[in-house]
Protein backbone atom coordinates (compact mmCIF):
# COMPACT_ATOMS: atom_id res chain seq x y z
CA UNK A 1 0.00 0.00 0.00
CA UNK A 2 0.94 3.65 -0.18
CA UNK A 3 0.90 6.23 2.62
CA UNK A 4 -2.01 8.62 3.03
CA UNK A 5 -1.06 12.21 2.10
CA UNK A 6 0.86 14.27 4.65
CA UNK A 7 2.79 17.50 4.89
CA UNK A 8 6.54 17.42 5.26
CA UNK A 9 9.03 19.73 6.93
CA UNK A 10 12.76 19.27 7.19
CA UNK A 11 13.89 20.61 10.56
CA UNK A 12 17.10 22.67 10.58
CA UNK A 13 17.59 22.52 14.36
CA UNK A 14 16.22 20.73 17.41
CA UNK A 15 14.56 23.97 18.51
CA UNK A 16 12.83 24.32 15.16
CA UNK A 17 11.65 20.69 15.28
CA UNK A 18 10.27 21.22 18.79
CA UNK A 19 8.52 24.42 17.72
CA UNK A 20 6.89 22.61 14.80
CA UNK A 21 5.88 19.75 17.11
CA UNK A 22 4.21 22.15 19.53
CA UNK A 23 2.40 23.99 16.72
CA UNK A 24 1.00 20.90 15.01
CA UNK A 25 -1.00 18.49 17.12
CA UNK A 26 -0.99 15.70 14.56
CA UNK A 27 2.73 15.75 13.71
CA UNK A 28 5.28 12.95 13.99
CA UNK A 29 9.04 13.12 14.09
CA UNK A 30 10.74 11.21 11.29
CA UNK A 31 14.15 9.85 12.24
CA UNK A 32 15.42 6.68 10.54
CA UNK A 33 11.87 5.87 9.55
CA UNK A 34 12.48 2.13 9.62
CA UNK A 35 9.32 1.50 11.63
CA UNK A 36 7.38 4.72 10.99
CA UNK A 37 7.46 4.58 7.19
CA UNK A 38 6.39 0.92 7.27
CA UNK A 39 3.35 1.90 9.34
CA UNK A 40 2.63 4.80 6.95
CA UNK A 41 2.84 2.44 3.97
CA UNK A 42 0.36 0.11 5.64
CA UNK A 43 -1.79 3.06 6.75
CA UNK A 44 -1.55 1.98 10.36
CA UNK A 45 -0.67 5.60 11.01
CA UNK A 46 -1.59 8.71 9.04
CA UNK A 47 -0.17 11.87 10.63
CA UNK A 48 -0.91 15.27 9.07
CA UNK A 49 2.73 16.33 9.20
CA UNK A 50 6.12 14.61 9.27
CA UNK A 51 8.99 16.59 10.78
CA UNK A 52 12.20 15.15 9.35
CA UNK A 53 15.02 15.38 11.90
CA UNK A 54 17.60 13.58 9.74
CA UNK A 55 20.50 15.93 9.30
CA UNK A 56 20.37 17.43 12.80
CA UNK A 57 24.07 17.07 13.55
CA UNK A 58 23.50 18.11 17.15
CA UNK A 59 21.93 14.68 17.76
CA UNK A 60 24.66 12.46 16.24
CA UNK A 61 27.28 12.56 19.00
CA UNK A 62 28.76 9.68 20.99
CA UNK A 63 30.70 11.16 23.87
CA UNK A 64 32.02 10.31 27.31
CA UNK A 65 31.62 12.80 30.12
CA UNK A 66 32.99 11.58 33.44
CA UNK A 67 31.37 8.22 34.20
CA UNK A 68 28.67 8.58 31.57
CA UNK A 69 28.48 7.73 27.88
CA UNK A 70 25.97 9.82 25.98
CA UNK A 71 24.58 8.69 22.65
CA UNK A 72 22.69 11.21 20.55
CA UNK A 73 19.23 10.13 19.44
CA UNK A 74 20.10 10.31 15.76
CA UNK A 75 23.12 8.00 15.93
CA UNK A 76 22.36 5.28 13.42
CA UNK A 77 22.77 1.61 14.32
CA UNK A 78 25.58 1.25 11.78
CA UNK A 79 27.42 4.25 13.24
CA UNK A 80 27.03 2.77 16.72
CA UNK A 81 28.33 -0.59 15.50
CA UNK A 82 31.51 1.06 14.21
CA UNK A 83 31.97 3.19 17.31
CA UNK A 84 35.05 2.45 19.40
CA UNK A 85 33.54 4.51 22.24
CA UNK A 86 30.47 2.26 22.41
CA UNK A 87 32.57 -0.92 22.15
CA UNK A 88 34.79 0.27 24.99
CA UNK A 89 32.34 2.04 27.26
CA UNK A 90 29.01 0.32 26.55
CA UNK A 91 29.93 -3.26 25.59
CA UNK A 92 26.37 -4.47 26.24
CA UNK A 93 25.05 -2.22 23.48
CA UNK A 94 27.86 -3.38 21.19
CA UNK A 95 26.81 -7.01 21.87
CA UNK A 96 23.19 -6.24 21.03
CA UNK A 97 23.63 -4.17 17.86
CA UNK A 98 24.42 -6.99 15.38
CA UNK A 99 21.13 -8.64 16.33
CA UNK A 100 19.09 -5.62 15.27
CA UNK A 101 17.41 -6.18 11.91
CA UNK A 102 19.58 -6.22 8.76
CA UNK A 103 22.44 -4.13 7.34
CA UNK A 104 20.22 -1.91 5.16
CA UNK A 105 17.97 -1.19 8.15
CA UNK A 106 20.93 -0.55 10.46
CA UNK A 107 22.36 1.93 7.95
CA UNK A 108 19.27 4.06 8.43
CA UNK A 109 17.61 3.20 11.75
CA UNK A 110 18.53 5.28 14.78
CA UNK A 111 19.20 4.54 18.44
CA UNK A 112 16.66 7.15 19.53
CA UNK A 113 14.05 5.80 17.16
CA UNK A 114 14.39 2.26 18.51
CA UNK A 115 14.00 3.49 22.07
CA UNK A 116 11.08 5.82 21.33
CA UNK A 117 9.26 3.14 19.32
CA UNK A 118 9.62 0.74 22.28
CA UNK A 119 8.84 -2.51 20.52
CA UNK A 120 8.49 -5.09 23.31
CA UNK A 121 10.78 -7.51 21.44
CA UNK A 122 13.47 -4.93 20.61
CA UNK A 123 17.02 -5.19 21.88
CA UNK A 124 17.96 -1.64 22.87
CA UNK A 125 15.14 -0.92 25.34
CA UNK A 126 16.20 -4.03 27.30
CA UNK A 127 19.85 -2.94 27.17
CA UNK A 128 18.94 0.46 28.63
CA UNK A 129 16.96 -1.21 31.39
CA UNK A 130 19.85 -3.55 32.21
CA UNK A 131 22.32 -0.66 32.23
CA UNK A 132 20.17 1.65 34.35
CA UNK A 133 20.27 4.23 31.57
CA UNK A 134 18.77 7.69 31.52
CA UNK A 135 16.76 9.07 28.64
CA UNK A 136 16.87 12.77 27.81
CA UNK A 137 13.64 14.29 26.55
CA UNK A 138 13.19 17.80 25.20
CA UNK A 139 10.09 19.82 24.37
CA UNK A 140 9.31 23.45 23.65
CA UNK A 141 9.44 24.33 27.36
CA UNK A 142 12.63 22.56 28.40
CA UNK A 143 14.53 19.32 28.92
CA UNK A 144 14.00 16.50 31.40
CA UNK A 145 15.59 13.15 32.16
CA UNK A 146 13.71 9.91 32.73
CA UNK A 147 15.21 6.67 34.07
CA UNK A 148 14.86 3.65 31.77
CA UNK A 149 12.87 1.96 34.56
CA UNK A 150 10.20 4.64 34.23
CA UNK A 151 10.41 5.22 30.49
CA UNK A 152 8.82 2.07 29.09
CA UNK A 153 5.25 2.25 30.34
CA UNK A 154 3.30 -0.19 28.16
CA UNK A 155 2.99 -1.83 24.77
CA UNK A 156 4.67 0.68 22.41
CA UNK A 157 4.03 3.26 25.14
CA UNK A 158 6.67 5.41 26.77
CA UNK A 159 7.09 8.47 28.95
CA UNK A 160 7.19 10.58 25.77
CA UNK A 161 4.18 12.85 25.57
CA UNK A 162 2.79 15.24 22.96
CA UNK A 163 5.45 17.68 21.86
CA UNK A 164 8.31 15.59 23.31
CA UNK A 165 11.44 14.55 21.47
CA UNK A 166 13.90 11.93 22.71
CA UNK A 167 17.26 13.67 22.28
CA UNK A 168 19.85 11.36 23.89
CA UNK A 169 20.44 8.34 26.08
CA UNK A 170 23.04 8.18 28.83
CA UNK A 171 24.55 4.99 30.21
CA UNK A 172 27.14 4.49 32.95
CA UNK A 173 30.51 3.62 31.41
CA UNK A 174 31.85 0.11 31.87
CA UNK A 175 34.30 -0.38 34.74
CA UNK A 176 36.93 -3.13 35.05
CA UNK A 177 34.60 -5.11 37.34
CA UNK A 178 31.57 -4.71 35.05
CA UNK A 179 30.22 -7.84 33.38
CA UNK A 180 27.75 -8.03 30.51
CA UNK A 181 25.79 -10.71 28.74
CA UNK A 182 23.43 -10.73 25.80
CA UNK A 183 21.53 -13.48 24.00
CA UNK A 184 18.37 -13.78 21.99
CA UNK A 185 16.50 -16.41 20.06
CA UNK A 186 14.91 -15.54 16.73
CA UNK A 187 13.68 -17.74 13.94
CA UNK A 188 16.00 -16.02 11.50
CA UNK A 189 18.88 -13.62 12.03
CA UNK A 190 17.60 -10.05 12.29
CA UNK A 191 14.01 -10.93 13.12
CA UNK A 192 12.49 -9.61 16.30
CA UNK A 193 13.39 -11.98 19.11
CA UNK A 194 11.06 -14.69 20.41
CA UNK A 195 12.81 -14.13 23.73
CA UNK A 196 15.92 -12.16 24.57
CA UNK A 197 18.01 -11.19 27.57
CA UNK A 198 20.32 -8.25 28.22
CA UNK A 199 22.28 -8.43 31.46
CA UNK A 200 24.71 -6.35 33.47
CA UNK A 201 26.48 -7.09 36.75
CA UNK A 202 29.51 -6.22 38.83
CA UNK A 203 32.05 -8.90 39.70
CA UNK A 204 33.78 -8.95 43.08
CA UNK A 205 35.68 -11.59 45.06
CA UNK A 206 32.44 -13.18 46.27
CA UNK A 207 30.77 -13.42 42.88
CA UNK A 208 28.29 -11.31 40.94
CA UNK A 209 26.71 -8.20 42.51
CA UNK A 210 24.19 -5.62 41.27
CA UNK A 211 22.85 -8.17 38.79
CA UNK A 212 20.33 -6.69 36.37
CA UNK A 213 18.54 -9.11 34.05
CA UNK A 214 16.31 -7.44 31.45
CA UNK A 215 14.22 -9.84 29.38
CA UNK A 216 12.51 -8.76 26.18
CA UNK A 217 9.85 -10.34 23.99
CA UNK A 218 8.10 -11.76 27.07
CA UNK A 219 5.84 -8.88 28.09
CA UNK A 220 4.48 -5.51 26.92
CA UNK A 221 7.77 -3.87 27.92
CA UNK A 222 11.25 -5.17 28.73
CA UNK A 223 11.14 -6.57 32.27
CA UNK A 224 13.63 -7.07 35.09
CA UNK A 225 13.75 -10.62 36.48
CA UNK A 226 14.23 -9.61 40.09
CA UNK A 227 13.81 -13.02 41.72
CA UNK A 228 16.37 -14.49 39.35
CA UNK A 229 18.71 -11.53 39.98
CA UNK A 230 18.56 -12.17 43.73
CA UNK A 231 19.11 -15.89 43.19
CA UNK A 232 22.23 -15.21 41.13
CA UNK A 233 23.66 -12.98 43.86
CA UNK A 234 22.96 -15.66 46.48
CA UNK A 235 24.45 -18.38 44.30
CA UNK A 236 21.10 -20.18 44.05
CA UNK A 237 19.28 -21.68 41.06
CA UNK A 238 18.38 -18.61 39.01
CA UNK A 239 16.53 -20.52 36.30
CA UNK A 240 14.14 -21.92 38.94
CA UNK A 241 13.60 -18.43 40.38
CA UNK A 242 12.71 -17.18 36.92
CA UNK A 243 9.28 -18.83 37.23
CA UNK A 244 8.39 -16.02 39.70
CA UNK A 245 9.53 -13.28 37.33
CA UNK A 246 8.11 -14.03 33.93
CA UNK A 247 4.56 -14.62 32.83
CA UNK A 248 4.73 -14.39 29.04
CA UNK A 249 1.74 -14.62 26.75
CA UNK A 250 2.07 -16.98 23.83
CA UNK A 251 1.97 -15.52 20.33
CA UNK A 252 2.01 -16.85 16.77
CA UNK A 253 5.73 -17.58 17.06
CA UNK A 254 5.90 -19.43 20.36
CA UNK A 255 3.57 -20.61 23.11
CA UNK A 256 3.80 -19.21 26.63
CA UNK A 257 5.36 -22.49 27.81
CA UNK A 258 7.93 -22.40 25.02
CA UNK A 259 8.85 -18.79 25.85
CA UNK A 260 9.28 -19.65 29.52
CA UNK A 261 11.49 -22.59 28.61
CA UNK A 262 13.56 -20.48 26.20
CA UNK A 263 13.97 -17.73 28.81
CA UNK A 264 15.61 -20.32 31.08
CA UNK A 265 17.89 -21.45 28.27
CA UNK A 266 18.95 -17.85 27.61
CA UNK A 267 19.49 -17.21 31.30
CA UNK A 268 21.96 -20.09 31.55
CA UNK A 269 23.81 -18.85 28.46
CA UNK A 270 23.97 -15.29 29.72
CA UNK A 271 25.07 -16.32 33.21
CA UNK A 272 27.97 -18.15 31.57
CA UNK A 273 28.88 -14.90 29.76
CA UNK A 274 28.66 -12.91 33.00
CA UNK A 275 31.07 -15.33 34.67
CA UNK A 276 33.75 -14.64 32.04
CA UNK A 277 36.20 -11.79 32.56
CA UNK A 278 35.81 -9.08 29.95
CA UNK A 279 38.52 -8.88 27.29
CA UNK B 1 7.50 24.67 4.66
CA UNK B 2 5.02 22.13 5.91
CA UNK B 3 3.55 21.55 2.46
CA UNK B 4 2.79 18.28 0.80
CA UNK B 5 4.71 18.89 -2.45
CA UNK B 6 8.41 19.72 -2.51
CA UNK B 7 11.07 20.39 -5.13
CA UNK B 8 14.06 18.11 -4.77
CA UNK B 9 17.45 18.03 -6.46
CA UNK B 10 19.57 14.92 -6.21
CA UNK B 11 22.08 12.82 -8.10
CA UNK B 12 20.86 9.48 -9.42
CA UNK B 13 23.39 7.16 -11.02
CA UNK B 14 25.69 10.10 -11.64
CA UNK B 15 23.06 12.31 -13.26
CA UNK B 16 21.56 15.44 -11.75
CA UNK B 17 17.81 15.11 -11.26
CA UNK B 18 15.28 17.81 -10.34
CA UNK B 19 11.69 16.85 -9.65
CA UNK B 20 8.65 17.97 -7.70
CA UNK B 21 7.49 15.16 -5.43
CA UNK B 22 4.58 14.35 -3.19
CA UNK B 23 6.00 13.89 0.32
CA UNK B 24 4.29 10.52 0.64
CA UNK B 25 6.15 9.03 -2.35
CA UNK B 26 8.75 6.48 -1.33
CA UNK B 27 12.20 6.55 -2.91
CA UNK B 28 11.62 3.27 -4.76
CA UNK B 29 8.34 4.48 -6.25
CA UNK B 30 10.04 7.74 -7.27
CA UNK B 31 12.84 5.83 -9.00
CA UNK B 32 10.45 3.51 -10.79
CA UNK B 33 7.60 5.84 -11.68
CA UNK B 34 9.26 9.23 -12.15
CA UNK B 35 12.67 8.14 -13.44
CA UNK B 36 11.68 4.84 -15.10
CA UNK B 37 14.44 3.02 -13.23
CA UNK B 38 12.57 -0.21 -12.73
CA UNK B 39 15.51 -2.36 -11.64
CA UNK B 40 14.68 -1.71 -7.99
CA UNK B 41 11.65 -3.80 -7.18
CA UNK B 42 8.68 -3.23 -4.94
CA UNK B 43 7.90 -6.30 -2.88
CA UNK B 44 6.52 -6.08 0.63
CA UNK B 45 6.53 -2.28 1.03
CA UNK B 46 7.29 -2.54 4.73
CA UNK B 47 10.99 -3.18 4.88
CA UNK B 48 11.01 -6.96 5.17
CA UNK B 49 11.90 -8.37 1.76
CA UNK B 50 14.83 -6.25 0.56
CA UNK B 51 13.78 -6.20 -3.12
CA UNK B 52 13.83 -2.37 -3.11
CA UNK B 53 17.43 -2.08 -1.87
CA UNK B 54 19.28 0.94 -3.29
CA UNK B 55 22.34 2.94 -2.25
CA UNK B 56 21.75 6.29 -0.58
CA UNK B 57 24.88 8.38 -0.03
CA UNK B 58 26.98 5.26 -0.46
CA UNK B 59 25.19 2.83 1.84
CA UNK B 60 22.37 0.40 1.15
CA UNK B 61 18.90 1.33 2.37
CA UNK B 62 15.35 0.15 1.90
CA UNK B 63 13.84 2.15 -0.97
CA UNK B 64 10.40 1.56 0.53
CA UNK B 65 11.38 2.95 3.96
CA UNK B 66 12.90 6.15 2.63
CA UNK B 67 10.86 9.01 1.21
CA UNK B 68 11.91 10.65 -2.04
CA UNK B 69 11.47 14.07 -0.42
CA UNK B 70 14.17 13.11 2.10
CA UNK B 71 16.67 12.62 -0.72
CA UNK B 72 17.03 16.32 -1.57
CA UNK B 73 20.77 16.85 -1.96
CA UNK B 74 21.55 13.13 -1.77
CA UNK B 75 23.33 10.71 -4.06
CA UNK B 76 21.34 7.63 -5.06
CA UNK B 77 22.64 4.60 -6.91
CA UNK B 78 20.45 1.85 -8.28
CA UNK B 79 21.24 -1.51 -9.82
CA UNK B 80 21.17 0.16 -13.26
CA UNK B 81 23.94 2.60 -12.34
CA UNK B 82 26.04 0.07 -10.47
CA UNK B 83 25.72 -2.41 -13.37
CA UNK B 84 26.85 0.23 -15.86
CA UNK B 85 29.88 1.09 -13.74
CA UNK B 86 31.00 -2.55 -13.95
CA UNK B 87 32.02 -2.64 -10.29
CA UNK B 88 29.95 -5.76 -9.58
CA UNK B 89 30.43 -7.50 -12.94
CA UNK B 90 32.25 -10.36 -11.19
CA UNK B 91 29.38 -10.79 -8.73
CA UNK B 92 26.79 -10.73 -11.51
CA UNK B 93 28.79 -13.33 -13.48
CA UNK B 94 29.02 -15.54 -10.38
CA UNK B 95 25.25 -15.31 -9.84
CA UNK B 96 24.71 -16.38 -13.43
CA UNK B 97 27.30 -19.18 -13.36
CA UNK B 98 25.87 -20.70 -10.18
CA UNK B 99 22.18 -20.24 -10.90
CA UNK B 100 21.91 -17.89 -7.95
CA UNK B 101 18.70 -16.54 -9.43
CA UNK B 102 15.63 -17.99 -11.05
CA UNK B 103 12.87 -15.42 -11.39
CA UNK B 104 15.27 -12.55 -10.67
CA UNK B 105 12.89 -10.46 -8.57
CA UNK B 106 15.20 -10.37 -5.54
CA UNK B 107 18.43 -10.19 -7.56
CA UNK B 108 19.01 -6.41 -7.73
CA UNK B 109 18.61 -6.18 -3.94
CA UNK B 110 20.73 -9.27 -3.37
CA UNK B 111 23.52 -7.90 -5.56
CA UNK B 112 23.64 -4.49 -3.86
CA UNK B 113 23.48 -6.05 -0.41
CA UNK B 114 26.19 -8.62 -1.19
CA UNK B 115 28.32 -5.89 -2.81
CA UNK B 116 28.35 -3.93 0.46
CA UNK B 117 29.64 -6.99 2.30
CA UNK B 118 32.28 -7.68 -0.36
CA UNK B 119 33.37 -4.03 -0.37
CA UNK B 120 34.03 -4.27 3.37
CA UNK B 121 37.06 -6.33 2.36
CA UNK B 122 37.53 -9.19 4.82
CA UNK B 123 36.89 -12.78 3.69
CA UNK B 124 33.43 -13.45 5.15
CA UNK B 125 32.43 -16.88 6.44
CA UNK B 126 29.35 -18.55 4.94
CA UNK B 127 27.58 -17.81 8.20
CA UNK B 128 28.50 -14.13 7.91
CA UNK B 129 27.26 -14.07 4.31
CA UNK B 130 23.94 -15.58 5.37
CA UNK B 131 23.66 -13.12 8.22
CA UNK B 132 24.38 -10.19 5.92
CA UNK B 133 21.79 -11.34 3.37
CA UNK B 134 19.20 -12.23 6.03
CA UNK B 135 17.12 -9.16 5.17
CA UNK B 136 16.79 -10.08 1.49
CA UNK B 137 14.22 -12.69 0.63
CA UNK B 138 14.59 -15.12 -2.25
CA UNK B 139 11.67 -17.44 -2.86
CA UNK B 140 13.32 -19.44 -5.67
CA UNK B 141 16.83 -20.56 -4.88
CA UNK B 142 16.84 -21.64 -1.24
CA UNK B 143 19.84 -19.29 -0.86
CA UNK B 144 22.59 -21.93 -1.19
CA UNK B 145 23.55 -20.87 -4.69
CA UNK B 146 23.51 -17.21 -3.67
CA UNK B 147 25.83 -17.87 -0.74
CA UNK B 148 28.05 -19.93 -3.08
CA UNK B 149 28.26 -17.05 -5.54
CA UNK B 150 29.09 -14.43 -2.91
CA UNK B 151 31.67 -16.72 -1.33
CA UNK B 152 33.30 -17.42 -4.70
CA UNK B 153 33.61 -13.70 -5.45
CA UNK B 154 35.01 -12.97 -2.00
CA UNK B 155 37.62 -15.66 -2.53
CA UNK B 156 38.49 -14.45 -6.02
CA UNK B 157 38.78 -10.83 -4.88
CA UNK B 158 41.00 -11.86 -1.96
CA UNK B 159 43.32 -13.61 -4.43
CA UNK B 160 43.34 -10.82 -7.02
CA UNK B 161 42.44 -7.62 -5.24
Amino acid sequence: MKPAPFGFAKARSVDQALALLSEHADARLLAGGQSLIATLNMRLSAPALLIDINGLDELTHIKVTGDTLEIGALVRHAQAERSGEIARHAPLIALALPHIAHPAIRNRGTIGGSIAYADPAAELPACLLALGAEIEIANATGTRTVAAEDFFTGLFETALGLGDMLTAVRVPVARPESRYGFAELARRHGDYALVGLAAAARHDCKGLRDVRLAFFGVDATPVRARAAEAAVERGEDAAAALAHDLNPDGDVHASAAAKKHLAGVLLRRVLAQLAEPRP
Amino acid sequence: MTERFHDIALTVNGEAVRERVDARKTLVDFLREDLSLTGSHVGCEHGVCGACTVRLDGVIVRGCLTLAVQCDGATVETIEGVSDLGTIADLQAAFQARNALQCGFCTPGMLLTAAELLDAGAMPSREKIREHLSGNYCRCTGYHAIVDAVEAVARARAKHP
